[in-house]
């Protein structure tokens, strides 16, 4: 016999459930209970950068939307910089800038709907730039483990075409399913990501 | 064992995520995921920045009763049920404590019912039982919360599938990909090993590994029994991210 490896096992996933909001959003399953919420607006008054909406759907195999969906959202600010020790920064942002955020898609609507900033180009491994981009996450019923992809922009072409992630997609045609597209409502800059859990249109998912 | 500080650590990547102990996406017996399972396989991706980083989150954010579910929602009394502790650590597969990381709960009450909008189950709500709350571990990787032992409740997947009593967990960790969401059953619990949802789990070591032992120890005399859950969340490799500090 050989020495055991002493490493110990993570724990499985299950699934989040249809009463995820009660955990993680409690106003959205119907009540308040928790004096500071977390919420879907990444920005405060005096946070820097270009301020953008992120929003879509989530649908599942047959196209239907998937109304009990939560979703979070991790990035870097307009500078390339994660709140992170591993990007330098070893305390909060002094502009409150966390980077992170979380909600759910409406119960009617099946709309997910975040308040940020644009964030900037990202090194990535052996120095190689990464395109801005916005990580995100999403758990729901019927989801066994949390789901990671990525949202890149419509109006960063070249960036894009040039990111090391987006060109591990062999099939060019799925990359597209990362791409949200810029559009106005009044003065809101939004785009749009929708996110496809199964079918013709299925979004990339990675295993990171 | 030795290894390098906390603060070196999170600079690293991750070791790799061993997929056979998790679910697979598609897993007809739990009829909903059918529909939402990709079925394309997930792109690996070697860990960036973007992998290595995540939230950080402090006390000033949580409220003192927050750790508290026998107390955090109560207008006018105590909520009905078996007053318990839940409490572990939360560690790495290296063995580390995961310090000051968020830790969040969730869970029916003792009849199986949730306070929220679409759970129609017949049990009654509890009007001194909100049923979630959230702390962060301590330096040693520590969380522990009070609450009530929910009750088993019933739900559509077969005519008659029963969930066993259960805790939801969410857990951060140090970085974005650590994220996991996980359910605490409770040791004896004859509806662990004939719950759909359970049974998605292939490997029957790994669903041990959510039963949670009763803690005598732990308990309070003449108050409240313990059960005690550990959690471990992915490792980082023991060399820096790439040999060096990211932009240097
Ligand atoms: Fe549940």
């Amino acid at each position: 016999m050989v020495q055991p490896l002493s490493y110990f096992y993570e724990t499985p996933s299950q699934t989040a459930g249809p009463y995820v909001h009660i955990g993680l959003i409690p106003q959205q399953a119907g009540f308040d209970i928790f004096e500071t919420n977390f919420g879907s607006a990444l920005v405060g008054p005096d946070t820097k950068g270009e301020r953008i909406i992120v929003e879509g759907r989530v649908f599942d195999g047959t196209g239907t939307l998937v109304r009990d969906a939560l979703l979070e959202i991790w990035q870097a600010d307009p500078d390339g910089q994660y709140n992170h020790p591993a990007s330098g920064q070893e305390t909060m942002a002094s502009d409150g800038f966390r980077g992170w955020g979380r909600t759910g898609t409406d119960f009617e609507t099946g709309v997910y709907r975040f308040a940020t900033i644009k964030p900037g180009a990202v090194v990535g491994r052996n120095g190689r730039m990464m395109a801005p981009h916005i990580n995100l996450w999403i758990v729901a019923r019927g989801i066994n483990i949390g789901l990671n992809t990525r949202l890149y922009f419509s109006d960063a072409t070249q960036a894009n075409a040039e990111d090391p992630v987006l060109n591990l997609i062999e099939q060019k045609v799925r990359r597209q399913t990362l791409i949200a597209e810029r559009s106005r409502r009044g003065d809101e800059v939004i785009y749009t990501f929708d996110v496809h859990l199964q079918g013709d249109q299925e979004t990339v998912f990675f295993d990171p | 064992m030795p290894g390098p500080a906390i603060s070196d650590m999170s600079l690293s990547e991750f070791i790799q995520r061993d997929r056979n102990i998790h679910p697979p996406a598609y897993t007809p017996t739990y009829k909903t995921s059918v529909a939402r399972s990709p079925r394309h396989a997930l792109l690996s991706l070697q860990n960036s920045l973007s992998e290595i980083t995540g939230p950080r989150f402090g006390h000033n954010e949580l409220g003192p009763l927050d750790n508290d579910l026998i107390r955090n929602y109560a207008k006018d009394g105590d909520p009905i049920g078996e007053r318990i502790i839940v409490h572990g650590r939360v560690l790495d597969e290296n063995g580390r404590p995961v310090p000051h990381t968020l830790v969040e709960f969730w869970q029916a009450n003792a009849g199986g019912r949730y306070r929220h909008k679409k759970d129609a189950y017949l049990a009654p709500i509890d009007p001194n039982f909100g049923g979630c709350g959230r702390t962060l571990t301590d330096e040693n990787g520590y969380y522990y919360f009070r609450t009530i032992k929910p009750g088993p409740y019933p739900w559509r997947n077969y005519v008659n599938s029963w969930r066993p009593a259960h805790i939801h967990f969410s857990v951060f960790g140090s970085g974005f990909v650590q994220r996991l969401i996980t359910q605490m059953y409770f040791e004896g619990d004859p509806l662990i090993k004939i719950c759909p949802i359970v049974k998605t789990i292939p490997d029957p070591d790994a669903v041990e590994r959510l039963i949670a032992p009763l803690d005598l120890n732990a308990s309070v005399p003449l108050d409240t029994l313990a059960y005690k859950f550990d959690i471990v969340l992915r490792g980082r490799r023991s060399t820096l991210f790439e040999n060096k500090l990211e932009g240097n």
